[in-house]
């Protein structure tokens, strides 16, 4: 009914170094860095083209990490928005990373892993390397999970880090539809990745809410509209697959 | 080109940007003690992130921030229906979706005469 927890791989566990080590290869070959790479040269031309320092955009990308969040942050404040008021919208954008967080830790952790350990990597939860994470690590031994992500996470974020300094510096030269474009990388990946990483009837239903509520909500002006988005829908969406579940094993 | 500039946007950037954020993931933290990798609840929070995630998406691709916003919503829309389809026809590749949704984007403002 449930899915079962991946089963611990017959496989040793290798030296944390090793895993770490595993995860930058995988960052290396994952379609988000392609992603990654665009969206933040995109952020690093808005960044520049709105007067904000270089090394605040680079700050922003590792302390933030969230491309949309950073969007949000930089549009706001350089439209003349109140800290507040920014930090608000900011806030909201990121509130899909509680539950992403919850979803993740649970696959990553073992019964020795202290809290410690997984402030890492719950700092780097973000889209890319939640799916990515919850794609590769169950096939782990799950001693090497947290370094393996963690190892993930920081090849993700320097590329990131790189191309927002190559986009602030290029931001005169590259055609302002160009930038737009890349902008769309964030949305599209996004679109695509979660629908791939989708396993579950619930999670394909709770895909399909979130699309059509969230600009419903907005447009009704409907205020907190993500929340309700995640709770109405994403429980709906839950619920519809449980009396699916009963009805099916009714029907055998 | 400003390098380090004055202090206070600093302090904005840890005020407005990192913490609201940031709070978000260490409360993922304290939430997930105790849940098993596979019970219900989890099944329940991922519908929920999911929900939230295609949200945000859906609220990018509808009202468009930032400099996405000077292309019409109609080009935004048909890029994002391209990616989706070529996602689909590639046997589910990412990138593929990916590079022709932003390529769809490039074309529609050229056909727009931007």
């Amino acid at each position: 009914m449930s899915t079962p927890p991946s089963p611990a791989p017959a496989r040793p566990p290798k030296r944390n170094a090793a895993a770490f080590a595993d995860g930058l290869r995988a960052a290396s070959v994952s379609v988000f860095m392609i992603v990654l790479v665009g969206s933040y040269i995109s952020i690093g031309a808005l960044a520049h083209d709105l007067g904000f320092p270089v090394l605040w955009v680079v700050l922003s990308t590792i302390l933030i990490w969230a491309a949309p969040a950073q969007v949000i942050l930089i549009t706001s404040l350089a439209a003349g928005a109140a800290p507040l008021e920014a930090g608000i919208a900011v806030s909201l954008s990121g509130m899909r990373l509680l539950p992403m967080v919850v979803a993740l830790l649970p696959v990553l952790r073992s019964a020795r892993t202290r809290v410690g350990a997984l402030i890492l990597p719950a700092h780097f939860t973000s889209v890319s390397m939640w799916i990515e994470a919850l794609r590769l690590t169950p096939a782990l031994p799950r001693e090497n999970r947290i370094a393996f992500v963690n190892g993930l996470a920081t090849g993700l974020v320097c590329s990131a880090t790189g191309s927002t300094i190559v986009g602030y510096y290029l931001a005169g030269v590259l055609p302002n539809g160009l930038v737009a474009a890349m902008l769309f990388l964030t949305p599209m990946s996004f679109l695509t990745s979660a629908l791939r990483g989708a396993q579950l009837w619930s999670d394909k239903a709770a895909y399909l809410i979130g699309i059509v509520m969230a600009p419903l909500l907005a447009y009704e002006q409907v205020g907190l509209d993500l929340l309700w988005t995640g709770l109405i829908g994403g429980s709906a969406a839950y619920g519809a697959h449980r009396l699916r579940e009963a009805w099916r094993l009714r029907a055998l | 080109m400003i390098f380090v500039g004055d202090w206070w946007p600093y302090l904005i950037l840890i005020l407005a940007g990192f913490l609201p954020n940031e709070v978000w993931r260490m409360l993922g933290i304290v939430a997930s003690r105790g849940i098993d990798e596979g019970s219900e609840l989890i099944i329940w929070v991922r519908a929920v992130a999911t929900a939230i995630l295609t949200g945000v998406v859906s609220k990018i691709v509808v009202f468009a921030p930032g400099a996405l916003g000077t292309v019409p919503l109609a080009v935004r829309l048909a890029a994002a229906a391209a990616g989706m389809a070529a996602f689909f026809l590639m046997r589910r590749s990412v990138f593929a979706g990916v590079v022709t949704g932003m390529l769809a984007v490039l074309a529609g403002m050229w056909v727009g005469g931007e």
